[in-house]
């Protein structure tokens, strides 16, 4: 049986109250005649967390710059200052999705592979061009990175926080009891990031005067927004076929 | 149902052989098994893990016994790993500390219902009753925080309201000792509960301290540090209910015993089939270290092993629903407090817990913080019309109003 057709069988999901005839009426019963042990609401909560929201320290900080020789006289200029730590953080950022974004699809091939595809899902050559698409907008990154003079191999505060970001993707992927859609799914979460940022990143180096780089995004851009309708539309396509109980022949 | 522990023989120690595969073996599913099959594992990785912590503390102490208890104590570290990898990865820390509360309140209250000693059964429901906080405190940081409701994970079978309140639990360490029962007394349920219930425990503290950082929301991290810190108590209070004076052998055999009545206890209620096979072999894995150490207590000790151990064991461990004990405690005995070895009404606690437990909630009690105001409710707060709809009031402004 392909894992494609199995997440929305019936089964015996015991999660609801409601699978509990006996004992879930009682557990209503117990918590709304109990008195909160001190008044109050979510909000004082809250308060906690806005004094520490106004206290805390930042997560980390950019690496100082590496020797600015051999980076090209107007690159150099362009770096200084302030700009050119925002731009390298974004560009650190994109370098690390995407890296991550190649171990992804790795995922996503093996899922393929383990458990089959669905009229209008993707094709094992699909999922192998898009690796491949990830991993040139990694290797464009590092090249980026260094030409501007800047450390490739650093962990940028965004790039930190974009793979927080996507540990639930990972997490889904990386689960041999999930499918092939339910992978998918996960990744749409990834490919709509994916678009997003090459779209700021398009925009930011183009208002920093980097032209050649802003090109570049704008590729890349273009192969995202691929990336992203082409897993919505195989999702679709899943949802469809489930629906109306045609996976079985579709696998 | 009995298990006459005398007659099986068990699994021989040089048998007793695991592979990767089978140790990184697939999980229960967070969706479809019951909530007891969930109890059952994390108890169970309570057990073994208290296994190998005795074991390693006896190896520095008995020079003699270091061989027999390093290949124990390697099944034993293999057998916690089995069982630990049983937890699926979807299964996020929030929910499986939702877990552990369900094991301490479900545990606890079955051996407090049984325990022979009237005493100690006192001191489980003293414990009891704090356990049953933290639920409570857990289930209102999963509602606020992620939007979660904790009774997709106690599928109805464990109460979510207040217990003693865990801001109150915070005591001097001299009012978390107990009385230790006397070895040549106490009956052997006895022992196997306080063994049990120790192991239990310390694993939950452990957890808690491993798992309580990688939350980034401060409330979580306060609050983990906090429940951290009772877990710590309860395992003073519990590891205090054994007797000092037994030699090493003596409780390495009762350790034994105890992971052989858990397993048999697992396995006569398992609806998981292929979980069912784990207890299964796991108890003949225990069989097999009981009468490993049975015979090297006839040969280092010169004594009969017998006198120790129970002929037959009485009913297994109930993994099943406490309700109504654990409401009939609550009402009679959330109350009460702790002095010295004694479990005492609320006007005679001790100045040094009044001061200790004063101090440590200075800034704030994060329990409380964290429930100010909560009720559970099937499918969260959130589903209350008032909660959802509560107006809008800017800290910021608040802040600069006053
Ligand atoms: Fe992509
Ligand atoms: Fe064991
Ligand atoms: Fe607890
Ligand atoms: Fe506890
Ligand atoms: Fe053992």
């Amino acid at each position: 049986m392909s894992k494609n057709d199995r997440p929305t069988d019936i089964g015996i999901n015991r999660t609801g109250i409601a699978l509990s005839p006996l004992d879930g009426p009682r557990m209503t019963e117990g918590a709304t005649a109990t008195a909160p042990s001190s008044a109050g609401s979510a909000r004082d909560a809250a308060v906690l967390r806005f004094r520490y929201a106004v206290e805390a320290g930042e997560i980390g900080h950019m690496p100082p710059p590496l020797s600015l020789r051999g980076v090209a006289g107007a690159a150099a200029s362009l770096l200084k200052g302030q700009k050119g730590n925002v731009l390298l953080d974004k560009l650190g950022e994109r370098l690390a999705f995407e890296r991550t974004g190649v171990r992804l699809y790795d995922g996503l091939i093996l899922k393929l592979e383990a458990s089959g595809s669905w009229s209008g899902g993707p094709t094992l050559e699909d999922l192998v061009a898009f690796r491949a698409d990830e991993a040139r907008h990694f290797e464009w990154m590092v090249e980026a990175m260094t030409a501007l003079g800047a450390d490739a191999t650093a962990m940028t505060p965004s790039a930190d926080l974009t793979a927080v970001e996507s540990v639930g993707v990972l997490q889904v992927i990386s689960d041999p009891r999930t499918g092939l859609a339910q992978a998918l799914h996960a990744q749409q979460l990834a490919e709509l990031a994916d678009v997003a940022g090459w779209d700021l990143l398009a925009m930011l180096a183009e208002s920093l005067g980097h032209g050649e780089l802003a090109a570049q995004c704008r590729l890349a851009l273009a192969q995202e927004n691929l990336h992203a309708a082409s897993v919505a539309r195989w999702l679709k396509a899943h949802a469809e076929t489930a629906a109306h109980g045609e996976l079985a022949r579709a696998s | 149902m009995s298990l006459d522990i005398t007659k099986e023989r068990g699994t021989p120690l040089e048998r007793q052989k695991f592979t990767w595969k089978e140790i990184a073996g697939e999980p229960y599913s967070k969706l479809d098994d019951d909530a007891f099959t969930r109890v059952r594992q994390i108890l169970m990785h309570g057990v073994e893990q208290e296994a190998c912590r005795l074991k390693h503390f006896a190896a520095r102490f008995c020079p003699d016994l270091r061989l027999p208890l390093a290949r124990v104590r390697r099944v034993e570290h293999l057998q916690a790993t089995m069982v630990n990898w049983l937890m699926p990865g979807d299964q996020s820390p929030l929910e499986t500390t939702i877990g552990f509360e369900q094991v301490a309140i479900e545990v606890t209250a079955h051996v407090a219902s049984v325990e022979p000693d009237p005493y100690m059964a006192q001191v489980y429901r003293f414990g009891l009753l704090e356990d049953f906080d933290h639920l409570y405190r857990y289930a209102a940081l999963m509602d606020r925080l992620c939007g979660k409701d904790a009774n997709n994970i106690l599928q109805s079978y464990t109460d979510v309201m207040p217990g003693r309140p865990t801001s109150v639990e915070h005591r001097a360490p001299e009012d978390d000792l107990r009385r230790h029962y006397e070895k040549t007394q106490a009956a052997p349920l006895t022992k196997i509960h306080a063994a049990l219930i120790t192991g239990s425990e310390w694993q939950t503290r452990d957890y808690y301290l491993t798992i309580g950082p990688t939350f980034a929301d401060p409330v979580a991290r306060q609050l983990y540090a906090e429940i951290a810190a009772i877990e710590e108590q309860h395992v003073t209070q519990y590891e205090a209910l054994s007797d000092p004076s037994e030699t090493w052998l003596e409780k390495w055999l009762l350790q034994e015993a105890t992971e052989v009545y858990a397993y048999w206890s697992c396995y006569s209620q398992e609806q998981n089939p292929r979980i069912k096979q784990i207890w299964e072999r796991f108890l003949s894995y225990e069989l097999g270290h009981l009468r490993l150490v049975r015979e090297l207590m006839e040969e280092v000790e010169k004594r009969d092993p017998a006198e120790l151990l129970p002929a037959e064991f009485p009913d297994p461990l109930s993994f099943r629903s406490h309700r109504e004990f654990v409401r009939q405690t609550l009402t009679e005995e959330v109350l009460l407090r702790a002095r010295g070895f004694d479990i005492v009404p609320p006007d005679l606690e001790s100045p040094a817990s009044l001061a200790y437990r004063e101090q440590l909630n200075a800034s704030g009690s994060p329990s409380e913080l964290v429930a100010a105001g909560y009720r559970w409710k099937p499918g969260t707060e959130l589903t209350d019309r008032r909660v959802r709809e509560a107006e809008f009031v800017s800290l910021v402004q608040e802040e600069a109003a006053q």
